[in-house]
């Protein structure tokens, strides 16, 4: 089922069989290839979709198929994509199936590696449709839901929360912001949706893994978090195992809305097989002295457009964006952060470390913006890109645009090699070609994923293990 | 031979351009060699081409360590084997503290799941850091990472001392350095022989052997050993300068 066609780019090294599973053809809620009214009415139909949202829907469909690509946009290889040759849903329990014994062993090996439990390999790698977290978890569930925390997935969500829902699903992130955000508007599943009280400080971190089923990480998810007045909450997205799916284009949206002195912290940790096309719209709302922060890790995929953005629509509001890119062999990776400032005081900081590696290819995007009539304003952004080989590419896009007095605004780049003389010095007290790039790269972000939660600063040292060996002989 | 650094007519050199023309030495463990020489006479080379450098290529004889080549092996596994090279210009790795470059280093010497023990690890690397006077906030500096050259050529030899070699090649272990730094660095190496270390000590000039002192001194020039003496042959050097002794002896 893969829609991408690599015809224009013979030198991309990717094993097309890579996350390839046998699926059965007998899919029970299978919307068929390309995208139509008849796919949007068939989605609803099977997901009892309230009418509100077939409209929705349906309106979305339209305005996906009269926006043209965003031509903008770092890569021609969005030319690849060819939308009439996707499944835009697939439902729960029409999952493919496969034995253990099927699963590649280099894949195994990942899991092992990176200390995945056992449970969630089989899901991982196509084995169980549907993992059952709530064991796991049941404890932290129950805690949160003591304090009025509405955890649930987006289509529970919208029919039974519908004033909270409806009140803020779309208006962060618009259907017509672009092409993919209109993509996920018209065939959205999946995803969570989350509510956290006025005042009500959750204490550990929600995750996806909370309640994993096979649409959460479905192709299109759509999460929509509230953190109510005053409110703390940390959610984490994704994880450091690689997802192995034939599912080879992903566009998913994040609607983030902090009330009034809220604290609101997003973290995604993704790692893509190599045929992936990871395009993603992320935004924040932030209300007056509300904060909130991105801290976002890209490995994997063929090409990732991702710009996790925050409004900074109240006054001495503040937004972050901490971010990690690794393009190996093949990649690109184009991300960077959006910062809009829209009220006086407001406080931005964006930091972006990218590794390219071999023919890997980073691109950091930047958008900051601060308008003429506001006051007091400040913006920090700092990119920082690491090659390694020759060959490697890294671009900075850095856009930052103040207009008018008493705003400050602070950029700084810096672009350093891996050279042949440090991996020699290092090989010298004994350390493998391998183990040595792994340690400078993980040096190079080290400062960064201090800042990251303990769990997920190990898993990624150990990913980034795992990809520096990978890229030597 | 067991228990001996052989360097068997090595030829080697980077591209078209041969440096090393046949070149002869044997460390035994236990002692330490110096090996003085002129700029361009090739002592760096020699140094790199031991270790692996991939700059350089081997044209023919052998370096056997303890009687096995290790022409044959990759840098790192070289290193594991126990050679040690002193780097002359140490690289920088920015963000990785000494500490851990240290432990990952001992750990690529042991088998996978069996990493050394925090404690443990500790507990030596302050040993070893005491025994070469380094001040204990060392460890949690980046390494190399704008270091002075003193800095850079102590944090060598406390590496040195980690990684318990069987032998290592200083190379210019002297150069840059005040006579004090001098004095720090020759005690630590001072402080690590032995008879279970072998060491050459690569210079130009004979101020370091004044505190490092050696069993035996060679002297090159154009790519080979040209003279072998006891220690007193530095100073002689020293007053005559590298001229007399220009032309190989022969065979």
């Amino acid at each position: 089922m893969s829609g991408i066609v690599a015809q224009d780019k013979p030198d991309l090294q990717i094993d097309q069989d890579q996350g390839n599973f046998s699926y059965p053809e007998d899919y029970a809620f299978d919307a068929g290839t390309g995208l139509t009214e008849k796919t949007i009415d068939y989605i609803c139909d099977t997901k009892g979709d309230p009418d509100w949202v077939r409209e929705f829907r349906k309106k979305a469909l339209k305005v996906f198929q009269d926006k043209p690509l965003p031509t903008h946009w770092a890569s021609k290889d969005l030319e690849n994509i060819h939308f009439d040759d996707f499944r835009y849903y697939l439902s729960k329990g029409a999952k493919p199936k496969r034995s253990w014994d099927e699963v590649p062993d280099d894949v195994k090996k990942t899991f092992e590696r990176l200390g995945i439990p056992e449970k969630e390999r089989a899901f991982l790698a196509g084995v169980e449709a549907q993992f059952d977290s709530e064991a796991a978890y049941s404890n932290i569930k129950k805690a949160v839901a003591e304090q009025g925390v509405v955890f649930v997935g987006s289509r529970e969500g919208l029919k039974e929360h519908p004033e909270i829902f409806r009140k803020w699903f779309g208006k962060v992130i618009p259907t017509g912001d672009n092409k993919f955000s209109a993509l996920n508007s018209a065939v959205f599943s999946g995803g969570s949706f989350i509510y956290v009280p006025k005042g009500v400080k959750v204490k550990h971190p929600l995750q996806a893994y909370f309640r994993i089923n096979a649409e959460n990480f479905g192709q299109f998810e759509r999460t929509l978090i509230i953190v109510d007045e005053g409110a703390e909450l940390t959610y984490m997205e994704g994880c450091t195992a690689p997802k192995f799916d034939s599912v080879t284009l992903h566009s998913a949206v994040v609607e983030l809305v902090a009330m009034k002195g809220a604290k609101l912290q997003y973290i995604t940790v993704q790692n893509w097989s190599p045929n992936v096309f990871n395009l993603v719209t992320k935004r924040g709302l932030a209300h007056e002295e509300a904060e909130i922060k991105w801290i976002d890790c890209n490995i994997g995929s063929r090409l990732t457009m991702k710009y996790p953005g925050v409004v900074l629509k109240g006054r001495k509001s503040r937004g972050e964006v901490l971010s990690i890119a690794l393009a190996n062999n093949g990649q690109h990776q184009d991300t960077g952060a959006k910062m809009i400032h829209a009220a006086d005081e407001t406080t931005s900081n964006i930091i972006s470390k990218s590794i390219s590696i071999g023919s890997g290819r980073a691109t950091y995007r930047g958008l900051v913006h601060i308008p003429r009539h506001l006051k007091g304003c400040k913006n920090n952004t700092e990119c920082d890109a690491l090659l390694i080989n020759s060959e490697s590419r890294t671009d900075t896009y850095p856009a930052i645009v103040t207009r008018g007095e008493g705003n400050s605004v602070q950029h700084e780049a810096s672009v350093s090699k891996v050279s042949a003389e440090q991996i020699f010095y290092m090989q010298q007290r004994g350390l493998s070609e391998g183990q040595a790039m792994s340690l400078s790269v993980n040096g190079f972000v080290n400062e960064l994923v201090r800042q990251f939660p303990m769990e997920y600063s190990v898993e990624l040292k150990r990913l980034i293990d795992l990809e520096m060996e990978g890229s030597v002989g | 031979m067991k228990n001996t650094l052989e360097i068997k007519g090595l030829k080697a050199g980077i591209g078209e351009k041969e440096i090393l023309h046949g070149l002869n030495l044997t460390v035994p463990k236990g002692e330490v060699h110096a090996i003085m020489g002129k700029n361009g006479s090739g002592k760096s080379t020699l140094a790199k081409v031991m270790a692996g450098h991939h700059d350089y290529e081997v044209r023919g004889g052998d370096v056997l360590l303890d009687g096995e080549s290790i022409l044959g092996l990759a840098p790192d596994v070289r290193a594991r084997t126990g050679l040690f090279l002193a780097f002359q210009y140490p690289s920088e790795i920015p963000g990785v503290t000494i500490a851990n470059f240290m432990r990952a280093a001992l750990n690529a010497r042991r088998a996978e799941g069996e990493e050394i023990d925090a404690v443990e690890y500790y507990n030596e690397l302050y040993q070893k850091m005491d025994l070469l006077k380094i001040d204990r906030s060392f460890t949690s500096r980046s390494v190399n990472d704008g270091f002075s050259g003193g800095e850079k050529k102590r944090n060598e030899i406390l590496q040195m001392a980690m990684l318990g070699p069987k032998y290592a090649v200083l190379d210019e272990t002297d150069s840059g350095l005040d006579i004090d730094a001098l004095k720090v660095v020759s005690h630590g190496v001072n402080s690590l022989r032995g008879p279970n270390l072998g060491i050459l000590v690569i210079t130009h000039y004979q101020r370091l052997l004044d505190y490092i002192v050696p069993d035996v001194v060679h002297v090159m020039a154009a790519g080979r050993i040209v003279k072998s003496g006891p220690k007193e042959l530095a100073l002689e050097m020293e007053k005559k300068g590298y001229d007399w002794v220009e032309t190989p002896v022969p065979a």
